[in-house]
């Protein structure tokens, strides 16, 4: 795991799209951040982490589209699945790689908290709150990236299937009011991403919403290992 | 070693590989031999543990690789069709990537110069995959399936890309490295197994038409006598006149250029050598003859031969049409 890992983490940053990809983070939540707060004297960070979740849903694709749909194309993968290491740790190798360049970006929201406090008493709890929220809802979203990646051997449609499933993902609820059955609507708000999200930016630290990302994060995570160990035996 | 028991892989109706089996023992270099699409790579991939097979079973040393992949992959070296380098990375990356994924416990920078200095890629250590043409590829190639040193090597056509001294090279390392290492390499190139291999696997449409020694195989292959020779004189006639010559079994016509000359394709009887004869039948009739060679069976023809038996259809559909338009 540790091979891949590092492999991949280089990988990003000798390839433009670990700069891209932090670049437009910290544009699109520098924007965010002086309109929600610095113009409006605003010192909760709530609305601008409320608009956070947008942007991801836009770059966490292009996060993980390559990361097995490329290898699968240049024929890398033959390397690594003859390689004495179990398809667990490539994928998680690939998941902790993204996730760390994930990390990275979403790091600058603690800077923001930095220069709100220097107006203010921002609620520290809520802000932690917030930030492991975020981090916790990207992981979700780059281990559904990473599956849809391992579906395809084309960049461009893994990138558009993980879009287009993390606009599913998030916005759930929506979809669920479609149908106008009581049961299923809440069946769809419980499974909503966005609903979970959400819960954080208002200052609420639900365990049971850790509890669920994490359980998302490994069961899509789990996906992609057996999609991968379904395509040896096609 | 590797011992490969009633091995098969389906795709759909397709039998990629059908009921194979075979052996190869310790410090032995197996050579498989096929067309395109005979089920060599797909074999190989089944080998590595890259795709699963259907039924049957491969033995790695003892060890399945679908039951034990992880401890069966620790002793395999894979070089596969194209080289799994990753170009935007240096030889020196690379090679150091692939030591920690394969959990190298040897010295690394000497065990690493060590294979640099073996495939000769030393004074391209630092350059990025990327800029390196394919014959340095294939070497990179086969300096990460050298990375640990794996009891076992599976190269899939090595020389493919080389020039012909780097294939030299190469086949004079595959030979080495088989003095201590169990190889099996696939090629489409006769000579290339001949040069290199003790046993010879030849396969088609997925199913072994032939698994013998390097001797007894080109023995059996090319044990009757054949001629071809450019003649120049009418092509009926200078037909007519090499049938009538003692100890010819067939002619053939392979092809016809301008000015009256032609290719033929002699078959004699086994044992008899027609060539002084040729030529004086040649002599007598005022023709010429402009090239007189033996005939050592290519590998289509060896194909033909395993899976379909003695004769080439194509070229006979072509005397039938002729004979017919003749009627």
């Amino acid at each position: 795991m540790g091979a891949i890992f590092r492999r991949e983490v280089k990988g990003y940053f000798t390839s433009p799209i670990g700069y891209i990809f932090i670049a437009a983070f910290f544009a699109y939540s520098g924007i965010m951040f002086s309109y929600y707060s610095l113009n409006s004297g605003y010192t909760k960070l709530d609305s601008l982490f409320g608009s956070l979740l947008t942007i991801i849903i836009v770059l966490i694709p292009i996060l993980t589209m390559r990361t097995i749909s490329e290898e699968k194309r240049s024929k890398t993968d033959q390397c690594l699945l003859t390689a004495p290491i179990s398809l667990g740790s490539i994928v998680a190798g690939k998941f902790f790689a993204a996730f760390l360049v994930y990390l990275i970006a979403i790091a600058i929201t603690a800077v923001m908290a930095v220069v709100v406090s220097a107006f203010g008493q921002p609620d520290w709890n809520v802000i932690v709150g917030n930030i492991v929220a975020l981090a916790l809802v990207g992981g979700a979203y780059i281990a559904i990236g990473i599956m849809c990646s391992s579906f395809t051997e084309n960049q461009v449609v893994a990138a558009v299937l993980s879009f287009v499933a993390l606009i599913a993902a998030s916005f759930m609820t929506t979809i669920g009011n479609l149908i106008p059955i009581n049961a299923v609507q809440t069946a769809f708000e419980k499974i909503s991403f966005g609903e979970r999200y959400f819960s954080f930016t208002y200052g609420i630290f639900d365990f049971s919403n850790v509890v669920f990302f994490i359980s998302a994060i490994v069961a899509f995570l789990f996906l992609t290992v057996r999609v991968l160990e379904k395509r040896r035996w096609g | 070693m590797i011992e490969v028991v009633n091995l098969s892989k389906h795709y759909g109706d397709k039998k990629a590989v059908d009921n194979v089996s075979f052996k190869a023992e310790d410090g032995e270099i197996l050579g498989f031999l096929g067309p395109n699409g005979a089920g060599k790579s797909t074999t190989m991939n089944i080998l590595t543990g890259y795709i699963s097979s259907t039924s049957g079973k491969a033995l790695i040393d003892g060890i399945d690789i679908l039951e034990n992949p992880v401890k069966a992959k620790q002793k395999i070296g894979y070089l596969p069709e194209i080289p799994p380098l990753y170009v935007d990375m240096t030889v020196k990356e690379y090679l150091y990537f692939i030591y920690d994924l394969k959990k190298c416990k040897l010295p690394k920078i000497s065990h690493l110069k060590d294979i640099c200095g073996l495939v000769k890629i030393d004074h391209v250590y630092n350059r990025l995959i990327k800029n390196l043409s394919k014959g340095y590829r294939q070497r990179v190639g086969l300096a990460q399936a050298l990375v640990g040193n794996p009891k076992v090597l599976i190269l899939d056509e090595p020389t493919v890309g080389l020039d012909p001294k780097q294939i030299i090279e190469i086949r004079t390392l595959i030979k080495k490295l088989g003095k201590n290492h169990t190889v099996i390499l696939s090629s489409h190139i006769l000579s290339e197994v001949q040069a290199v291999c003790d046993k010879i696997i030849v396969i088609n449409e997925g199913k072994i038409v032939a698994n013998d020694t390097e001797e007894n195989l080109s023995h059996r292959l090319t044990g009757d006598h054949k001629l071809m020779c450019k003649i120049e004189g009418n092509k009926d006639n200078v037909m007519r006149a090499l049938q009538s010559i003692e100890g010819v079994d067939r002619v053939y016509c392979d092809a016809e250029h301008k000015n009256n000359v032609s290719e033929f394709r002699i078959e004699a009887k086994e044992g008899k050598d027609i060539r002084k004869a040729l030529f004086k039948k040649v002599a007598e009739n005022g023709w010429y003859l402009l090239e007189l060679k033996s005939s050592e069976l290519s590998l289509e023809d060896i194909f033909l031969k395993l899976t379909m038996g003695e004769s080439i259809p194509a070229l006979e559909n072509t005397e039938k049409n002729k004979e017919e338009a003749e009627d």
